[in-house]
């Protein structure tokens, strides 16, 4: 395999993976360097890749158990603290409104969540997977993704609500 | 009409039940402009998804090296093996190897005795040169003797000084 056979075979989803590490990692910097780090342990791995029966949903379980990973080394509690910044809520009505409108808020809230609910939600709202390739990566049976998904979007909703009022009075 | 069928959609959606058409149906709703005030949230909440698929893209380089092949590098060393046996080969044979006289073209020869005729010039030259240094010689030679004589003479001085003094002593 030569490199740009790769390349072709990973353009897809690199976006996709690197979407998923920062849902996880929060920092910009850290997910570059986790997609970084899976395109490499693919690219070692090139003469297996045949092997794969689906090299995406593949990659994307790389990612999911190297994010949780690193969330749980020691180096991330240095990540947790900015994550701890990123949840600061006790911002200024006058800030609450700027961001009433701005999606930015969804972010923070899907940030809140459980990881497992995180992945679901970055599969399913935003890469558009369906149920059994999202079973693949999460090693999880469809309706346990269902009833984790469902939770999830309504607690955002739920959050989003509640800022939305607090924006209006 | 519509918005009864979206909010259908939406219960399906908040329970995980709807299939990936039915919510590219909600998405393609609600990035529209016009939403119903109560869906707001929902409206939030789709313009996330739709924005974070096409702006979080990964531009990064990724450095793929293919296997590094060392046979470039061992063809380097090969070359300048070849190019150090190249130039010392030559200068080691090539010594014994001299050319006679005769061997030589024409234009060699005059060269040749060319050089030959500047080189006896110049040792002409330093014969002259060499003479005329002989000459020096010469002189020094004479400084020597005449060195010698003033030894003589300072021999004779001190014998006279010996002289005056007996001299003043006998007066005293």
């Amino acid at each position: 395999m030569t490199q740009t056979d790769f390349t072709k075979l990973v353009m897809p989803f690199k976006d996709k993976v690197f979407r998923l590490a920062k849902r996880l990692l929060v920092s910009r910097e850290e997910a570059e360097d986790a997609t970084q780090e899976i395109l490499m342990k693919l690219w070692k791995n090139k003469q297996k890749i045949a092997d794969y029966k689906n090299v995406e949903a593949f990659s994307m379980t790389m990612t999911k158990n190297f994010c949780l990973d690193r969330l749980k080394s020691k180096q991330a509690q240095n990540l947790k603290i900015v994550h701890s910044n990123y949840q600061d809520h006790n911002t200024s009505l006058q800030k609450e409104v700027e961001n009433k409108d701005s999606v930015d808020w969804v972010s923070k809230i899907i940030a809140e969540l459980p990881e497992q609910q995180k992945i679901i939600l970055q599969l399913r709202d935003i890469e558009e997977y369906d149920f059994d390739e999202i079973a693949k990566v999460v090693d999880m049976n469809p309706t346990a993704i269902r009833v984790a998904l469902s939770r999830a979007r309504k607690t955002i909703r739920e959050k989003l609500t509640n800022t939305h009022r607090y924006g209006i009075k | 009409m519509v918005l009864n069928s979206i909010e259908h959609l939406l219960e399906k959606y908040d329970n995980g039940e709807t299939t990936l058409k039915e919510e590219q149906q909600l998405k393609a709703y609600f990035t529209q402009e016009k939403v119903a005030p109560h869906l707001e949230s929902y409206q939030v909440m789709f313009q996330y998804f739709n924005n974070t698929k096409q702006e979080e893209l990964y531009t990064k380089d990724v450095p793929l090296k293919p296997r590094k092949s060392y046979i470039y590098q061992w063809i380097s060393v090969a070359a300048v093996a070849v190019l150090m046996l190249g130039i010392f080969i030559p200068s080691i044979f090539g010594s014994e190897q001299g050319r006679t006289l005769a061997e030589l073209s024409t234009e060699e020869r005059d060269a040749y005795n060319q050089t030959m005729k500047v080189f006896d010039m110049i040792g002409t030259q330093f014969n002259k040169g060499q003479n005329q240094i002989g000459a020096l010689s010469l002189t020094s030679s004479n400084f020597a003797k005449g060195a010698e004589q003033i030894n003589y003479i300072s021999g004779f001085s001190e014998t006279t000084n010996k002289f005056f003094k007996s001299k003043k002593n006998k007066k005293k």
